[in-house]
């Protein structure tokens, strides 16, 4: 779960990291006596989970209360990678002197927690990495022992801060990693974390993103979750336990397990088709849950066709077929499917949909090629 | 032979009372798995499953009574982590974990503790281990695959047994079959297994199936090239996924351009491997290679 800058930063502040004043605007009124408030110039940012948001227009940086209004009016509204822009961060302008990056996720291959900083934060970061890996400075932390303060002084050292600003480094770096480790977050990113003319550290930027898997213990931050920064279909698919990434194509998957999920959608590109999403129903799905991935997927108006592909283990084709039927009962559609169902109560299953003419297919290429043939015919 | 399991398997199964501890202990007892204890805290001295499973309270005290020397965990996600460092401290030496959505900090923990002790974890988010036609330590519908001599190496779940489906449907029989499990964090990856795969007598040809993330398959190739002498086939999914869903940039940073089906793919094919481009290519690769 990604959290907002303005929820990340609410944290940092939790955890003694300083950030800027500031605070939300839904309104252009708002955001005008926000910026009365903090009496000086301010930046508007867009709260979108989307990346790219500085390039898209989503931060415009105001001197007047007057102009906060104007701009805020133009940026609240706004659609930034076809998500609407509902709230500002409204904070004071920071100068500074310097500008470096802060990270700490999760390096799968050393099973480690990274640290991860550079002096050349602020601009792409990415780039910095693929053409200058030396000026990244990474220190990977025991599990067991927590960032330890000599790591984040060699950190400090590396990208040449000043040594009246390593303690303070230190204490941030502790502080976060602290974050880190107690909200059971898999990545902390902070780009830029400044030094401001006063000689402070702030973070101008934050993004949290938190452990799905760990959200049974942290209650409180299951709320945080801003369902209207996602498209509605994927927060109807979390309701259910279901996986969902809309795509671009016209055929809609939907298939049990996430390595069969994506080797379905390989398969459908190999013969010329084109995925319209990504639906893992998951292990042992009950048939409401069939129905309401089903639900999802004829919701989308570019699916013209709808391949079912089921390798039963844990799930059993007879629930699967329920659900299907259950809900061609609801939905009158005139969608062609392809269903593929193999394993577990496979026969149960074939005879529960044997009504529904629909068409069956008995391998993953067999299924492909019809669904892909149905997707390049005009519907009639 | 096979790699991992075989006859003389003794498992203990952590979570046997739970609904899917008690399915797939009944499915895993028919296939022929030498199943000498169940372990679940306050239910010790029970015998379950028509009386067939003695129940115990602990890992230790399972060890103790019956031999056991594997296990295989079904319990839930909030409770797993603390089942593999309990069946480790036991000194269990072969871990499967089905268990799935385990919290990836503590899987950080446990892993650190493994990698200091003599036991190897599948998993976790593993369909565990088959070894046709008579041990299975896992959740692998025992029907979809038979004994030959083509070793499995797996990321997915259905994935695995749609191949090894098709597999059988071609004739084409199975040594082992292993899932290495599809969480961030897991316990062996493919380098271990495919050394395994490289000294059992049985297996002559392996079939690594790969997906998209991580540096698995790219270090796999390393070491084939390196330390294998028996022929791989590869397949990789997700070569349709989008690249542009993936966590912010440290992300990025660390795999530095590794990670997509492109790179995995093409450091395989730079290992020899032959790469099937949709999983029922994989019998005509087999074939193909027995034609030579």
């Amino acid at each position: 779960m990604r959290l907002h800058e303005y929820q990340s930063k609410k944290i940092f502040a939790d955890h003694q990291v300083p950030v800027p004043r500031g605070r939300l605007a839904s309104t252009p009124e708002e955001a005008k006596l926000i910026a009365e408030e903090l009496d000086g110039p301010v930046v508007l940012k867009a709260q979108v989970l989307v990346g790219g948001r500085g390039k898209a227009g989503g931060i415009r940086l105001v001197r007047t209360p007057g102009e906060a209004e104007n701009e805020a009016a133009k940026v609240l509204g706004k659609r930034i990678k076809d998500i609407p822009v509902r709230r500002l961060l409204v904070e004071e302008a920071v100068s500074f002197q310097h500008e470096i990056y802060f990270g700490l996720t999760i390096d799968r291959e050393r099973g480690q927690t990274l640290l991860i900083v550079s002096a050349e934060g602020g601009i792409d970061i990415e780039e910095i990495a693929r053409t200058s890996p030396e000026k990244i400075f990474r220190v990977g932390i025991d599990p067991l022992l927590g960032l330890r303060d000599f790591q984040a002084r060699n950190a400090a050292t590396e990208i040449e801060l000043p040594r009246q600003l390593w303690r303070r480094f230190v204490n941030i770096s502790q502080n976060l990693y602290h974050a880190y480790h107690t909200l059971d977050a898999t990545l902390i990113e902070i780009n830029p974390l400044v030094i401001t003319t006063h000689n402070q550290f702030m973070a101008l930027d934050g993004k949290i993103t938190l452990d799905d898997n760990a959200l049974f213990r942290h209650p409180d931050l299951v709320d945080k979750r801003d369902i209207s920064a996602e498209a509605p279909e994927e927060t109807e698919a979390r309701k259910f336990g279901l996986t969902y990434i809309k795509l671009s194509g016209n055929i809609g998957c939907l298939v049990n397990g996430a390595g069969l999920a994506m080797a379905t959608m390989d398969i459908i590109q190999h013969k010329g088709g084109t995925p319209a999403n990504f639906l893992d129903i998951g292990g042992g799905a009950s048939s409401e849950k069939v129905a309401a991935a089903l639900r999802i997927i004829l919701a989308d108006p570019q699916v013209e066709t709808v391949l079912i592909n089921i390798f039963g283990g844990i799930t059993r084709c007879d629930e699967v077929a329920l659900g299907i039927k259950q809900t061609l009962a609801d939905i009158r559609t005139n969608t062609p499917f392809v269903i593929r169902l193999v394993g577990t109560n496979e026969a149960e299953g074939k005879i529960i949909l044997s009504e529904s003419r629909l068409a069956s297919a008995n391998s993953l290429q067999e299924a492909a090629e019809k669904a892909v043939q149905n997707s390049l015919e005009p519907v009639p | 032979m096979s790699i991992l399991v075989n006859q003389e398997t003794r498992l203990v199964v952590q979570g046997l009372t739970g609904n899917e501890g008690r399915f797939h202990t009944t499915q895993m007892l028919a296939y022929g798995t030498n199943i000498v204890a169940g372990v679940t805290p306050g239910r010790g001295g029970e015998w379950v499953l028509n009386g067939k499973v003695p129940v115990f309270d602990s890992v230790h005290m399972a060890v103790d009574v019956t031999g056991a020397n594997a296990s295989i965990i079904f319990v839930p996600a909030p409770f797993a982590a603390d089942a593999i460092l309990e069946a480790a401290d036991a000194s269990i030496n072969l871990i499967v974990c089905i268990t799935e959505g385990i919290p990836v900090q503590e899987m950080l923990q446990v892993r650190r503790v493994i990698d200091n002790q003599n036991c190897c974890l599948i998993g976790p988010n593993s369909p565990g281990i088959i070894a046709p036609p008579l041990t299975k330590v896992g959740i692998i519908p025992g029907n979809i695959t038979q004994q030959g001599s083509v070793g499995v190496v797996s990321r997915s779940g259905t994935l695995t047994y749609e191949v090894l489906y098709i597999l059988k449907q071609a004739g084409i029989g199975t040594s082992t079959c292993v899932g290495i499990g599809g969480d961030p964090i897991i316990g062996t990856h493919f380098n271990e297994i495919l050394s395994h795969f490289e000294d059992d007598s049985t297996t002559e040809v392996i079939v690594l199936i790969g997906e998209i993330g991580g540096q698995d398959e790219e270090k796999a190739s390393a070491f084939i090239i390196d330390s294998m002498t028996k022929p791989v086939i590869g397949f990789i999914a997700g070569q349709a996924a989008p690249s542009d869903k993936r966590m912010g940039h440290a992300g990025a940073i660390i795999e530095g351009g590794m990670g997509t089906a492109k790179s995995k793919i093409e450091a395989l094919k730079n290992a020899g491997v032959k790469i099937a481009r949709y999983p029922e290519d994989i019998p005509h690769l087999i074939h193909s290679l027995q034609s030579h």
